[in-house]
């Protein structure tokens, strides 16, 4: 960064705007915002300006609005109008959970364990678990255990490309093949929940079951 | 420099001590050098197998504890001369050595043998971390069971996180009628499920029970059909192409010749 200021001075009619850099450290936007104000020193002689302060992406606690306002009012004709930063990004919570891809072999005593959705390229083997918050996908066997909505979803599905289970947990509702239900249809399936109990459908009526399976937002 | 293979398999009771013995003699078969290290402290049997009991002086726990050098422990077998294996010791148990004390050992012997053979003992505590520790490939041992494939896949998945990248099945006591009738688990499900190299398939055979309560590796006995496989096996690991014996066609060939001579 040698040489390339952090720091642009813009005039506007009702002030100066000082635009500083969100990636560098905040020691080192303060000491050259000191030395630059100490440079021009002369030209900030006179009548009182308005100074309006644009932080970008940084988020400042008080104390660190107050170590700039320290800055500035050694030079006694700028008067601080504001200071701003842009709004916090949003939580990714907020736009649905994020989708994680694993390409892995889910052995018998490994946990593959997220917080969202999980599309595993891969076989989950007995004694093997899968454990999300959102939907379980996976491109493979699954034969181990598979828990989807781990954090109460019971809205979340699981669908793998062989549905051959020791056990699938959705939300809190825990079902035993082969003793509740067998599959060993030739077409990729998924379970979910209805009314409460283990369901399993072909992946294609998922359409008709759920339009939003997953949100791919900023992709 | 040698190669050290460890022969695990997480379960007790699938013959890694059966194959480590005749894979070793089958290699020293094929002329290499090999030396066979038991791992299995406190239940050594790898030097019974080889016959090889009445021998011992030394073990690998005076070797890890400086009492002895390598050379010394080292036992030469009686068939080959370029066939030894290194004791365990009976009267210890597994955590009275550690993983970088058998590293030390096998390190040791890798400049003067083509292959070491490091027998595993069951379980997957701290005697197979001391028996992987000085492997730079592994063999895993299973049986057509579910009890011995779900062992073997938690023993993959534990070498695939170690050093070892990716270790070698062999499939032990194959009984191809039960197969046949579906009573056994089939080689093709087995492989699908533990996802690695098979390097080979051995047919249970009551030669292997008798040779081992003589001291005399199967391998040895060419009548036996393990011990061919066996050796197709040791083929493979110097790295032969050599197809799978046809465990179905060969029953077929041999009804085939009896048909042949009783019509005869």
């Amino acid at each position: 960064m040698a040489g390339k200021s952090h720091i642009t001075i813009k005039g506007t009619k009702d002030g100066l705007v000082f635009l500083l850099d969100d990636d560098c450290e905040f020691d080192a936007l303060l000491s050259e915002l000191g030395t630059k104000l100490d440079k021009h020193a002369q030209q900030f002689t006179g009548p009182i300006i308005h100074v309006f302060i644009k932080l970008g992406n940084r988020q400042l606690d008080e104390d660190d609005q107050e170590r700039i306002r320290a800055v500035l009012r050694k030079q006694g004709n700028l008067l601080i109008q504001s200071i701003e930063s842009n709004p916090p990004e949003q939580d990714t919570s907020e736009t649905g959970p994020s989708l994680h891809t694993v390409a892995a072999i889910v052995r018998s005593g490994q946990t593959l364990e997220y917080d969202g959705h999980l599309l595993l390229l891969g076989d989950v083997n007995p004694g093997g678990v899968v454990r999300c918050t959102g939907d379980v996908y996976i491109i493979g066997a699954l034969r181990g255990m598979a828990h989807a909505g781990s954090a109460g979803n019971e809205d979340a599905i699981i669908a793998a490309s062989s549905m051959t289970p020791t056990q699938l947990r959705i939300a809190d509702v825990i079902s035993r093949p082969p003793d509740e239900w067998t599959s060993a249809e030739p077409w990729m399936e998924y379970a979910f929940l209805k009314d409460g109990k283990m369901a399993i459908d072909k992946l294609a009526s998922l359409s008709r079951h759920r339009k939003d399976v997953m949100q791919f937002k900023g992709v | 420099m040698g190669e050290a293979i460890v022969v695990t398999s997480g379960k007790g009771g699938v013959g890694k001590t059966t194959t480590s013995a005749n894979i070793g003699t089958a290699l020293a078969l094929l002329g290499k050098k090999v030396c066979m290290v038991d791992t299995d402290i406190g239940l050594r049997n790898l030097d019974v197998v080889m016959g090889l009991e009445n021998r011992i002086v030394y073990d690998l726990i005076d070797v890890a504890e400086g009492r002895c050098r390598v050379n010394q422990a080292l036992i030469k077998d009686k068939r080959f001369d370029e066939l030894y294996m290194l004791p365990a010791a009976q009267t210890k148990d597994k955590n009275d050595v550690s993983p970088e004390q058998v590293k030390q050992i096998v390190d040791s012997l890798k400049p003067d043998f083509d292959y070491i053979i490091i027998d595993c003992p069951a379980g997957i505590e701290q005697g197979f971390r001391n028996a992987i520790a000085g492997a730079t490939q592994a063999i895993v041992v299973t049986t057509p069971e579910n009890a011995a494939v779900r062992d073997a896949d938690r023993v993959i998945g534990l070498l695939e996180k170690s050093h070892i990248a990716s270790p070698k099945l062999v499939i032990n006591r194959i009984r191809p009628n039960m197969m046949k009738s579906g009573d056994m688990l089939e080689i093709d499900d087995i492989c699908q499920v533990l996802a690695i190299d098979l390097l080979g398939i051995v047919p249970d055979d009551e030669m292997v029970i008798k040779a081992a309560n003589q001291g005399e590796p199967t391998v040895m006995n060419p009548n036996s059909r393990a011990a061919i496989a066996y050796r197709n096996i040791a083929r493979r690991i110097l790295g032969e192409t050599v197809p799978l014996s046809q465990l179905e066609d060969k029953a077929g060939m041999f009804r085939k010749v009896k048909k042949f001579l009783g019509m005869g």
